[in-house]
């Protein structure tokens, strides 16, 4: 590991200052330390930003909730607010990692963990994100866990995080604060870039930018689930997963929020998909043309084909449990 | 920390097997909860409690989960065993105070401490001996739900 500076923040400001100048922020430090390790990340500073109060989670005035950027995945996942009315949020968290990193992993840091693309850690392969004009060693490589929408060229990298996939079904907001000192809020959408020719550049936020908190909108009406697909049953990444809240009316799907893990650069949502599906009764026929939908544009690099039809068949078996008459 | 620990401190009970967050090899406990030490910084800890396998019990006064790992041979080679007991140590206490895991059904009710539910919550714990069958039943008899 490179030597680096290490700054405790006080204040957000300070944190922000900081950072700004070069630093990096350190929360759980679960995603930068070990890629510091492999010197894939060589921040000059660390900005230990733990001792910020940003630890809470309380209720907004519109019914929702406030989630600090510090609060760690374990906390989240086990609040009981969130395990009753934002239940796919929990089975996202608890499917994601393991007890230990749960426990350290903070909701900011979840957010910006980075790609674990084989050829990223790789420091001696080409890798576009990692080292810009360097080249995609993945493309024509090992690229069995990598994206099938949203990729460019340059780069068909996946966005890892389980908890990211259920917040934007959810319809999450980013709270930031920027350098200037002004408060921004961001969709999950508008949060993340997509690579297009500078993969390197995954997020909108400013240098110094410091996420402060998570804000989910009220709870809705529905039944929520999040099915993740992978290798083995527990502490493995998605290779296909899928967040989902559909409700019913008179035998109809009147909402259906969906978004997708490991296909895209980032927490994938199609508006046309759950377009495709409002109004209409479930139907083994109407969830395979959702899943057309979805596809549409999709494009396997070969190791990856197979995520086509597994998220066809994720996404048809998720409806099916969301949609089937309780007993 | 994992660096601090065993090289500074002298306490080599907690292990590093992979130093990626991959393993568990080097689990201990921070005020009480389970974390990995080779994933975090000695210096972001200023204040706070850190407890090793040195701290839950010594040879000669082996803690009840100790004593359940030899009984119940719990291990084979041992590299990932202080692991296991620091890990098993904080996972007994998440599932008394309720905490739901990825094979609870019920989010909202607590969860029983069945094999199925150990299995899940001791999945950042690898074991190259592979000797999980017996590691899920010592923490079973240390919690005293034998079946
Ligand atoms: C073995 C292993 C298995 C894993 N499995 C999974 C899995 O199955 N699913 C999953 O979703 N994740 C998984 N993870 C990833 C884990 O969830 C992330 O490492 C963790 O969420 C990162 O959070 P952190 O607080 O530790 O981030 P850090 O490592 O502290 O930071 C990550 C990045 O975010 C930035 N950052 C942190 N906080 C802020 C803030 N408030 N404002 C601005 N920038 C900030 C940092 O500068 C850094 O660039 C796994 C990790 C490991 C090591
Ligand atoms: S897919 Fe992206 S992260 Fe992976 S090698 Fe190519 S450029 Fe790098
Ligand atoms: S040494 Fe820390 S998890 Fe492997
Ligand atoms: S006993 Fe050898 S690694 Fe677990």
């Amino acid at each position: 590991m490179k030597p680096f500076d290490y700054i405790r923040a006080d204040s957000p400001d300070q944190a922000s200052d900081h950072a700004a100048q070069g630093g990096v922020f350190i929360a759980g430090g679960t995603n930068l330390l070990d890629l510091m390790k492999l010197e894939v990340m060589t921040p000059d500073a660390l900005i230990d930003i733990n001792r910020l109060d940003l630890n809470q989670i309380d209720e907004t005035d519109d019914g929702g909730l406030r989630i600090g950027a510090l609060v760690s995945n374990s906390d989240l996942a086990n609040d009981t607010r969130v395990r009753r009315h934002w239940p796919v949020l929990s089975r996202a968290l608890l499917a994601g990692a393991s007890g230990q990193l749960r426990n350290k992993a903070t909701t900011g840091g979840n957010l910006l963990q980075r790609t674990r693309c084989l050829y990223f850690y790789d420091r001696a392969m080409a890798c576009n994100k990692r080292e810009p004009g360097s080249g995609c060693a993945a493309r024509d490589g090992f690229n069995r866990s990598l994206a099938v929408l949203g990729t460019s060229e340059h780069c068909i990298a996946t966005h890892p995080s389980d908890m990211a996939v259920a917040m934007r079904a959810l319809g999450a907001e980013v709270e930031t604060l920027t350098r200037e000192g002004e408060t921004r809020r961001l969709t999950l959408d508008q949060l993340y870039r997509l690579p297009g020719d500078r993969p390197d550049i995954e997020t909108v936020l400013a240098p110094g930018e410091l996420i402060t908190a998570v804000v989910l909108p009220a709870p809705v009406e529905g039944r929520q689930t999040y099915r993740k697909v992978r290798d083995r049953a527990s502490y493995a990444f998605a290779l296909v997963s899928v967040a989902g809240i559909v409700e019913m009316q008179d035998g109809r799907i009147a909402r259906a929020d969906l978004a997708f893990g490991g296909l895209a650069p980032k927490p994938w949502r199609d508006a046309d998909v759950e377009a495709a599906l409002q109004g209409e009764a479930p139907s083994d026929a109407l969830f395979k043309k959702a899943a057309d939908v979805l596809l549409r544009d999709a494009q396997g690099f070969g190791e990856n084909d197979f995520k086509l039809p597994l998220a066809r068949r994720t996404l048809v078996s998720v409806l099916e449990e969301l949609t089937e008459a309780r007993r | 920390m994992l660096d601090a620990l065993r090289h500074h401190l002298g306490l080599t009970g907690s292990k590093k097997g992979c130093d990626h967050g991959q393993c568990g090899a080097c689990t201990v406990m921070v005020n009480g909860r389970r974390i990995n030490a080779c994933l975090t910084l000695a210096c972001m800890h200023d204040g706070d409690e850190v407890t090793t396998i040195e701290g839950l019990g010594q040879p000669d006064a082996l803690n009840p989960l100790q004593e359940a790992f030899v009984r119940e041979d719990g291990f084979q080679c041992g590299y990932c065993t202080p692991g296991q007991i620091c890990s098993a140590t904080a996972m007994l206490q998440e599932i008394s105070e309720g905490w739901p895991s990825h094979v609870t059904q019920d989010l909202e009710a607590g969860a029983e401490l069945t094999p199925e539910e150990i299995s899940e919550r001791m999945s950042g714990n690898l074991c190259r001996c592979s000797a999980y069958p017996n590691i899920v039943e010592a923490i079973r008899v240390a919690a005293g739900k034998q079946a």
